[in-house]
């Protein structure tokens, strides 16, 4: 005896969340059935491990039907295939965009193309993802890009309106996409110690204050693109390093505000010049697409690690940045002002948050 | 012209891309209706088109809008090429043509292609313009209403009930026409979805105009079946029952009848006897068609385990001047119809007096090609006659209806098995009367018909009984006999009294076959079916004993027919009827009795029964009041003490001259192993499981013993194929392969459902066909309700507690105490007893309202419950002993009911883009009620591929189907303005496969009443005010303290 066709359909789709976790993290009906029995759940409900195989290639097989609308998260909404209370419909959107922070560190900052898709069976090794689950994450990325890529508007809320995600889940993606499309490296054995979460807060930043979005909010790629007149601009604040007397001013100004106030303070005071003039590097090389790319790497080694050798705590790295942004303004013969605070503003932010072990 | 149908295409949605180039389609659309056809413009580039077109007007006769679908076809324009088409959607006009249902079809419409599936959805809006007279247009039967309900509307009254209405036409199945040959299988599908659709509006005016001979306004039970009869053509076939129905206007009209006390007979519809004939097709004489016609009849009765031949004669003796009365009045309405049949299974209060038992017809037929489509009297024959053999069976039963009727066919090749069954009964003749009241006949029928017990009585006559059984004393009124077991095909009446609650029970049987042609395979088919029916009932009875229960309701026995086997599947809900007697065990006796180890292995087995049948009354809380032996009292009878009876026809109906009370409970069902089968059966029978705790599941529409449902539904479909290893198969293999297959699918549902505990399943349908050679086909579609458990447990003391009240009754006959008021008053229909009860606590026990309010800790509760059961035993006693204090239990139970008022307010639907649509296969929705009926859906569908494993195999290819036939119609229900589907029932699922060449096709046939149903805590004030009213005399009978 054995089964030729065995399914069960009810007017309103049984969702078994379980199961959909299972089929998410790409495992195979058998396997799901083995971890499912691993679980306890024949003892509970005194099943058999037939019931249970039949049960898992049903959820299976509607999952693999509600796949192609989920690709497409307002169709799932209007379509008349599935009766699935709305609740149960934001589940299954926001665990499908769900990703792994494992995998989202391997592919963060690189092309969403075809060349890194082939790269995902080693990600699998590394990860120890399944090689489907991480197809799904890496499809699902490339989607969002595809379909926000050309659109006006505020990034966040574009993906929100077409992909139905709760607002943390569309901020990441967000920071996904903009990474994605500006290809900061974030792969480098230097940058292993920091999370997506940091990655995502520095995007988010930059959306916000870099981008072409920050100054027009109707201009077409506003939120992904960095605005490039910006970073053109960001030349002219070579001259705080280049202007010997302007960086003596600007160095005196500093330790006179923080005296008695750092831990650090000397250390702070001998290394000066070089963690300015690694921070106004950074911005008069961002002209360059290479060095957008390399930005990270450059402010941990401009930056992060010389605080970190020296054990800077973080309160003082903070009063550090604060007097170090503050203090231009009273550089008389400085006329930036402005771009210096977009420029400081952000990355204070973000250099904050990169300062942790 | 009668009729103008105006339609208006608005707008596509998710349309398929049809053009690859630019990934768009350039779509429009064809309005077809009858022979005339309109167009839209084409929507260039668009997968979202905006049509919104002009109206389309067709000016009609009313007869076309009966037959006729609208057609509306979605196609992809293509300037050098054929024009694609992407899908079609058939829209039944129907529910426009009376006046009380829709006036607008509006709504999304999945577009369907019989290859692809759903391919995106279109906007349609439909209006009819009617400008007929209703007697000026012979042809068409527009205003006569159709329900798949099989008990009256929940919001009409019956004024009268006609009776029977059948009718069937005949056509060429498209199929196998000879230019299949040559057009595309999407031509021929399509061609037979639409040929279908034809036919059943032909037959549902043809069955209109029968009711409006009849002066009938609409169509209770409306059955309409296909039969796929290969080369010989295509049959499509109704049965229902004519009824006048008033629509209820006032408030009132959302209390479900079993409300009204019986008082209310009065409004209760009349059974009208038909001035005219109703019928013409059956008088014509029996067509013999071409070559052999087989008519292997052969027929059944219950309740009996004896097979009994055909026609056991005439009806027996009177038995007294009032049944005699009776049956002259039955008699003289009843006889001027040709057939005195209703598919209702449920029905007003005072309809049914007594149920005979079941009665089925079957019969083979071998068929041969229809070859005159207008004349379809060969198939008509066939069913006059198995009606005639029904109305014969009802009559030695000595009834003169038969109610819970349905008709249904197994065809394999050639071959088609015929069957008919229905349940004798004895309607009320006051009602035969046509609106002639007889004051002393009437006073004596209400004395006679004690509520919850008056339909088990027999109505048959005791000295000449129609097969043997074992008559007793009626265990409720003392007054009339009743038999020992009692089976039905219909629901269990509102009013019976049952003890604890009902259980699913399922015979299953295989029965091989040889391989043959023609006549010589009729004839092994109809040689086989009177030992499957005898197999099919014994295995019920010994389930039903095991069970400790003492009636079957909703009946159903499916015989299906394949190459090489029989299959018989019968479903049935067990309960125990407290006016039966307690069904005694099974008893196992051995052939050879010297040998020790086997009397030791009987011994063992016996004791794994017993112990069975103690579990099962446990489990479905059956403990019936131990009456007469414990008033004179007798110990309980051990087992062992049971008299030794050898199931055998002589020495039963020689007990039968004897009968008194005693014998219904020692009488002990003897099973004799006297070869490896029958220890086989032994097995069977101990090997199905109880469902998991927490899971109930009937084949009625309600369960018994539970009736605090909550508002959470789930309607599904489940289909399982097995395929037989080939190698030799004998009947045992075969037979536990079917019995496995039947099991796991059930426990496969107990597990998908078990979020939903505590539920029950309700209306479980199974369907078991035999497609090929090898393969056993099981759909099962069922719903599922949550029901409190809370209130579970308090609803079943209520029983407890009125077999407590009966079982006072009882002694107060026997023990002369004139308890008057303590008779058996409570209404005993199980609509709102925990209502009743608060109220009753309310208004005599005089408890402050707000000692009531704090008593709402549901963390103790259980505890109460369970001090409460002490406080019955307790109450037992004191019964036994004469004394009766009622207030108490009343006060006790008052906290329970007002848990119930807080559980009732189901939370809030949640707001969705889609609207949602439920579907279920009862005739009501639990905690809702029904406003409006919309009309029927009565809908066909054809899926085809090609591409089967691209579709996830066999599997995934149903899977989908289903769901899309789901969608379809919820999406024609919701574009009615409704928000239901009620009487759901999937007809038929035929799915065939071939693997080899990749394709797979499978029809899929559904109906059900379209429905507005409103939440029930939106009309909360107006549906607990009467109860208050109805239960008061029992509150007062409560108060009595002797």
């Amino acid at each position: 005896m054995t089964s030729e066709l065995d399914i069960f359909v009810g007017n309103t789709t049984l969702i078994d969340e379980d199961v959909y976790r299972l089929w998410l993290d790409g495992y195979s009906v058998s396997d799901a059935v083995a971890l499912r029995v691993r679980s306890g759940i024949l003892e509970q409900t005194g099943a058999t491990a037939a019931v249970l195989q039949s049960d898992t290639m049903d959820h299976y097989r509607t999952f693999q039907m509600l796949e192609r609308l989920l690709h497409a998260p307002p169709k799932l909404l209007h379509q008349l295939i599935f009766q699935i209370p709305p609740s149960r419909q934001a589940l299954l959107i926001e665990r499908y965009y769900a990703f792994d922070e494992a995998f989202v560190r391997e592919v963060l900052g690189k092309k969403l193309s075809k060349g890194t898709k082939k790269d995902l069976d080693d990600i699998s090794t590394k990860t120890g993802i399944t090689l489907k689950s991480c197809r799904r994450q890496f499809d699902n990325f490339k989607r969002v890009f595809k379909v926000v890529e050309e659109m006006r508007g505020s990034l966040v809320d574009n993906i929100q309106q077409h992909f139905l995600l709760s607002d943390r889940l569309a901020r990441d993606y967000a920071a996904i996409v903009f990474f994605a499309n500006n290809r900061f490296e974030t792969g480098k054995k230097k940058l292993q110690y920091l999370s997506f979460g940091d990655f995502a807060f520095c995007a988010e930043l930059m959306i916000q204050n870099w981008t072409l979005g920050a100054v027009d909010p109707q201009a077409d790629d506003m939120d992904m693109d960095l605005d490039k007149e910006f970073l053109q601009d960001l030349k002219e604040l070579k001259v705080l390093v280049a202007d010997k007397d302007l960086l003596d001013l600007h160095k005196s100004l500093v330790c006179t505000a923080l005296r008695g106030k750092l831990g650090v303070f000397s250390e702070m005071e001998a290394n000066f010049k070089n963690l300015s003039r690694g921070l106004v590097n950074v911005a008069a090389k961002l002209t360059h697409n290479k060095d957008v790319r390399d930005l990270f790497v450059d402010l941990v080694e401009k930056f992060v690690e010389p605080c970190r050798s020296d054990h800077w705590p973080l309160n003082d790295v903070r009063l550090f940045l604060n007097q170090y942004s503050a203090s231009v303004h009273s550089l008389d013969g400085f006329r930036h002002q402005a771009l210096w605070d977009r420029y400081m503003g952000t990355l204070r932010g973000c250099l904050l948050r990169l300062c942790h072990d | 012209m009668p009729g103008k149908l105006k339609v208006k295409i608005v707008a596509g949605r998710h349309l398929p891309v049809m053009d690859r180039a630019s990934d768009l389609t350039d779509a429009f659309v064809e309005v077809k209706f009858g022979n005339t056809t309109f167009k839209t413009d084409v929507y260039l580039k668009s997968l979202n088109p905006q049509w919104n077109s002009e109206w389309f007007k067709f000016e009609v006769d009313d007869e076309d809008l009966q037959d006729e679908p609208l057609q509306i076809t979605v196609l992809d324009h293509d300037t050098y090429s054929a024009n694609d088409a992407i899908g079609k959607v058939y829209i039944d006009i129907d529910p426009l043509l009376y006046s009380e249902a829709a006036t607008v079809i509006s709504g999304w419409f999945p577009i369907y292609d019989t290859i692809h599936g759903i391919r995106g959805e279109i906007n349609v809006v439909v209006k009819v313009d009617l400008f007929n007279d209703l007697n000026r247009f012979r042809q068409s039967s527009c205003g006569v209403k159709f329900f798949c309900t099989t008990s009256i509307p929940k919001c009409y009254r019956a004024v009268i009930i006609h009776g029977f209405v059948e009718e069937l036409v005949v056509n060429e199945d498209p199929e196998y026409q000879w230019i299949d040959r040559i057009r595309t299988p999407r031509a021929s599908n399509e061609a037979r979805q639409r040929l279908i659709s034809l036919m059943s509006g032909e037959l549902q005016r043809k069955i209109g105009l029968k009711v409006l001979e009849m002066r009938g306004n609409a169509v209770v039970g409306y059955l309409q079946c296909f039969d796929l009869e290969g080369e010989s053509g295509l049959v499509v076939r109704a049965i229902g029952t004519a009824c006048t129905l008033d629509k209820l206007s006032s408030p009132a009209a959302f209390l479900p009848a079993c409300n009204s006390p019986s008082k209310e007979m009065k409004e209760s519809p009349l059974v009208h006897p038909p001035s005219h004939g109703c019928r013409s097709t059956h008088n014509s004489p029996i067509h013999t068609a071409t070559g052999s016609r087989l008519t292997q009849n052969f027929s059944v009765s219950v309740p009996t385990l004896i097979y009994t031949g055909m026609g056991s004669g005439s009806a027996g003796k009177e038995g007294g001047p009032f049944k005699a009365l009776l049956r002259q009045q039955t008699q003289s309405a009843l006889e001027q119809r040709e057939f005195p049949f209703f598919t209702l299974t449920a029905f007003p209060p005072g309809f049914l007096v007594h149920v005979g038992g079941v009665v089925s017809a079957r019969s083979v037929k071998l068929l041969d090609r229809i070859h005159n489509p207008d004349e379809p009297e060969t198939r008509d024959a066939w069913w006059a006659e198995i009606r005639q053999e029904i109305k014969s069976h009802a009559k030695a039963l000595g009834c003169h209806a038969v109610v819970g009727y349905s008709e249904s066919t197994s065809i394999c090749e050639e071959v088609c098995i015929l069957s008919a069954s229905g349940t004798a009964a004895v309607l009320n003749p006051r009602f035969l009367q046509d609106g002639t009241v007889e004051g002393c006949l009437e006073q004596r029928l209400e004395e006679n018909l004690p509520a919850g017990c008056g339909f088990c009585h027999i109505p048959y006559d005791e000295l000449n009984m129609p097969f043997p059984a074992h008559l007793t004393y009626c265990y409720n009124c003392r007054k009339q006999k009743v038999p020992d077991v009692l089976f039905t095909t219909i629901d269990l009446p509102m009013d019976a009294a049952v003890i604890g609650k009902g259980c699913l029970i399922q015979a299953r049987l295989c029965r091989l076959k040889k391989k043959a042609q023609a006549e010589a395979n009729a004839t092994a088919i109809s040689n086989l079916l009177p030992f499957m029916e005898y197999e099919v009932h014994t295995q019920l009875m010994n389930k039903l004993k095991l069970k400790g229960m003492n009636a079957l309701f909703g009946l159903r026995i499916q015989i299906s027919v394949g190459e090489n086997m029989l299959m018989g599947l019968a479903s049935a809900t067990g309960v125990y009827l407290a006016a039966l007697p307690t069904p005694g065990g099974i008893q196992i006796a051995g052939k050879t009795p010297n040998d020790g180890s086997y009397e030791q292995h009987i011994s063992h087995m016996q004791k794994k029964i017993n112990d069975t049948i103690a579990k099962n009354k446990e489990l479905y809380e059956i403990n019936p009041p131990e009456i007469c032996e414990e008033i004179i009292g007798s110990p309980i009878p051990e087992p062992r003490q049971r008299s030794r009876l050898l199931r055998s026809q002589s020495e039963s109906s020689d007990e039968v001259t004897e009968l008194d009370l005693s014998h219904g409970k020692k009488d002990a069902f003897v099973l004799e192993i006297d070869d490896t089968d029958a220890m086989e059966d032994v097995h069977s029978l101990l090997t199905d499981v109880p469902p998991p705790s927490g899971f109930y599941s009937c084949n009625t529409e309600i369960m018994p013993g539970i009736n605090n449902w909550t508002s959470e539904i789930q309607m599904f479909t489940s289909v399982r194929v097995i395929r037989l290893s080939s190698l030799n198969l004998t009947n045992q293999a075969l037979n536990k392969n079917f019995n496995d297959l039947c099991e796991n699918l059930l426990k496969s549902l107990y597990f998908k459902l078990r979020s939903m505990i505590p539920c029950c399943l309700c209306h479980v349908n199974f369907t078991v066909s035999l497609p090929e050679d090898e393969l056993i086909q099981v759909t099962v579609t069922a719903v599922a309700i949550t029901f409190d458990k809370n209130q579970a447990l308090q609803t079943t003391k209520t029983h407890a507690e009125k077999s407590l009240q009966r079982a006072s009754t009882d002694n107060e006959e026997l023990l002369q105490f004139p308890l008057e008021l303590c008779s058996d008053s409570l209404p005993s229909h199980p609509f709102p007893p925990a209502k009743e009860h608060l109220e009753s606590a309310s208004s005599n026990s005089g408890i402050p309202a707000a000692q009531r309010a704090t008593s709402v800790d549901y963390s103790s509760f259980a505890d109460k419950c369970s001090s409460w059961i002490e406080l019955i035993k307790l109450k037992a006693q004191t019964i036994r002993r004469g004394s009766i204090k009622t207030t108490v239990t009343v006060e006790k139970a008052s906290p329970v009911g007002e848990g119930n008022f807080r559980n009732r307010s189901a939370p809030p639907c949640a707001n969705s883009t889609v609207g949602v649509v439920r579907m279920t296969p009862l005739s009501f929705i639990p905690g809702a009620k029904i406003t409006k009926y919309l009309g029927i859906i009565n809908m066909f569908f054809i899926r085809e591929t090609t591409s089967l494993r691209e579709e996830g195999g066999v599997s995934g290819f149903l899977h989908a189907f289903i769901a899309e036939v789901f969608a379809m119609v919820r999406a024609h229900v919701a574009a009615l303005g409704g928000n239901a589907v009620v009487s759901y029932i999937m007809k038929q699922c035929v799915f065939m496969e071939n693997p080899n060449k990749n394709q797979a096709q499978c029809l899929i046939n559904v109906s059900g009443d379209a429905v507005v149903f409103v939440r029930e805590s939106e009309l909360e004030v107006v549906s607990t005010q009467q109860p208050a009213a109805t239960c008061q005399p029992s509150c007062t009978g409560g108060e009595v303290t002797t």
